[in-house]
């Protein structure tokens, strides 16, 4: 007997195949619990940077101003300006999104669907840090140019965030245009209804709750989106509610990229930044569990 | 089909056509305004007093980064997936992993960063470095590694398991060798995905790996890294000079690149999967 066979024999006697199997299954179980020890970590280390800033209560919550050098720390002005980008980002790619996953799950032919699919799944992944970059050189000179200001504005924040939520609209819209039962549509159709009434009548109300879910998933990620935005959005050093699109702004990411660098650890600031993580992080997860409510409540309406 | 149908129609597809051609206007102009750029000297050199030299150790670190990133988001994500889709009874624990995976997914990733700069780079002391910077990025792709491998074992039928078990094969062995075997390509899609999120990735590796214009690569996991990202960030923001952004075309350029043949091949992978699945 050589000595690899040995060393194997050996192994087989030790552990029996039901220990090993039952060992195999505790590790997986303590790697899958890996997940939620992430999170938790993130929830404890945020709140505790955060807390000293989010005890700061009415200052914090319902200042108006933020100016760290005088150690003002109001959110008012960054959550709105959060909220108006977000909003109008949003609107912009339900506007174009919903027709076109009409269009994809409707009328186009599947040639055509096979070469618009690949391309809306592509357009998700465009890092976000290179569509900034040509919405500061392209779209920011072109606004400038166009409706003058200073370029940097919310107009060319709301485009460039609905570049990135449009793919997400489109394919669940679509999805969920799809999943709805096709004796709806024939019973429509039989009726006499022509299909433009059919759509309209019966399959975008019918699809409303999936609709509804990419709307409120496509806000989410609009306002938790940092790169893009940051570099086309303008930034104005103290941050102000905008009166109009033209306006530059702040939001809460691109306020934490920014002063980040600057902030000595340790100090009010950086314990301000660390609190306006906080806020987005709760503002994100809000969205994302109104998500998967209504995405749970259609999986039992069916 | 009368003339208000046929018009609704043509808007419906200008719609669908917008999303096109944002895809293509964009890519397009980067390859126009960034071709010139590249050369030998430019992907082989290192950056120097700021807007001059090339992006070599912007590529290797981008990679460095996401070969750590993998090597720790892979494992992990994969145990998860065996163990929620073979293992897991229907009981208040895997209904947990299972929302704290999707909570997981929904974080910002500017929220990951900052979580990145306070636990790895403070806490644990480990500095602004690699190590830090492809940790956070494994935080934020483990999800999406879970979610996929899971998909992907899920799509083996259950005749394949049953036949192993049957043989008198254990659970474990039939998972290696059978399960995993024929659930490979799809996990290997949806790492593939999670990469190609990885690889742009700016807000968590700004805050945890380094400044974006290290001229040297790094000696060890624990030195800080420049990345293509990061890089595009400082030229685009702080370069005013049409060197400094002709730069920046070209390093958005190589991203893209490197973005695109991530993708199309696990697009490739995915469609080639799929259609061996429905032959059978």
């Amino acid at each position: 007997m050589n000595f690899l066979e040995r060393v194997r024999s050996f192994r087989l006697k030790k552990l029996d195949p039901e220990t090993s199997e039952k060992i195999v299954e505790k590790l997986l179980f303590i790697l899958a619990l890996s997940s939620i020890l992430i999170v938790l970590f993130i929830i404890a280390f945020m709140f505790k940077e955060g807390l000293p800033a989010l005890a700061l209560g009415r200052e914090f919550f319902l200042g108006m101003t933020w100016y760290p050098p005088n150690n003002q720390f109001g959110i008012v002005p960054i959550v709105i300006c959060s909220f108006i980008v977000g909003i109008g980002a949003l609107l912009i790619a339900a506007i174009i999104g919903i027709p076109a996953a009409i269009f994809l799950a409707e009328y186009s032919p599947d040639w055509l669907r096979n070469f618009i699919k690949p391309c809306v799944e592509l357009l998700v992944g465009i890092p976000s840090i290179v569509l900034g970059f040509f919405g500061l050189v392209v779209l920011v000179g072109y606004i400038k140019n166009t409706f003058g200001g200073y370029g940097e504005c919310i107009l060319a924040g709301w485009l460039i965030l609905a570049v990135m939520t449009l793919p997400h609209v489109i394919s669940i819209s679509e999805d969920s245009i799809r999943a709805v039962p096709k004796t709806y549509k024939e019973a429509s159709l039989a009726l006499g209804a022509t299909q433009l009434q059919t759509i309209t009548k019966v399959l975008v109300p019918n699809a409303r709750s999936g609709i509804l879910t990419a709307m409120v998933l496509g806000m989410g990620n609009a306002i938790g989106e940092t790169m893009a935005v940051l570099m086309v959005i303008g930034n104005p050093e103290i941050p102000f509610i905008p009166s109009s699109v033209l306006d530059p702004a702040r939001v809460l990411t691109s306020t934490i990229v920014i002063e980040i660098p600057y902030a000595v650890w340790g100090s009010m600031h950086e314990h301000a930044l660390f609190a306006l993580g906080v806020i987005l992080f709760i503002v994100v997860a809000i969205f994302n569990l109104i998500t998967t409510a209504v995405i749970r409540k259609g999986a039992k309406h069916r | 089909m009368n003339v208000k149908e046929r018009l609704v129609i043509l808007g419906l597809g200008a719609a669908a056509f917008i999303a096109v051609a944002a895809l293509f206007i964009v890519v397009g102009y980067v390859v126009i305004n960034g071709i010139g750029v590249i050369s030998w000297e430019f992907l082989l050199e290192s950056p120097y007093r700021f807007e001059y030299g090339g992006i070599f150790p912007q590529i290797i670190g981008s990679l460095c980064l996401v070969a750590v990133c993998l090597l720790f988001a892979v494992p992990l994500g994969l145990a998860s997936a065996i163990y929620l889709a073979e293992y897991a009874p229907d009981n208040i624990i895997t209904k947990s992993v299972r929302f704290f995976v999707e909570c997981l997914a929904g974080i910002p990733s500017i929220v990951i960063g900052l979580f990145g700069l306070t636990f790895l780079v403070y806490y644990l002391d480990f500095g602004i470095c690699m190590l830090s910077g492809g940790l956070a990025l494994g935080f934020m792709i483990l999800p999406w590694t879970v979610r996929a491998s899971e998909e992907a074992i899920k799509t083996v039928p259950n005749g394949h398991r049953e036949a192993s078990l049957a043989l008198g094969v254990s659970k474990w062995r039939t998972i290696r060798s059978v399960v995993l075997k024929s659930a490979y390509p799809g996990i290997i899609t949806g790492i593939l995905l999670g990469l190609g999120k990885a690889i742009g990735e700016t807000a968590v590796v700004l805050l945890t790996a380094g400044s974006g214009l290290e001229p040297f690569l790094p000696k060890s996991i624990f030195d800080p890294v420049g990345s293509l990202p990061v890089y595009i960030y400082m030229m685009g923001t702080q370069g005013h000079t049409s060197a400094a952004y002709s730069r920046t075309f070209g390093a958005s350029l190589v991203l893209i690149a490197m973005f695109l043949i991530i993708s199309i091949f696990a697009l490739y992978l995915r469609n080639r999967y799929t259609r061996r699945m429905s032959k059978r």
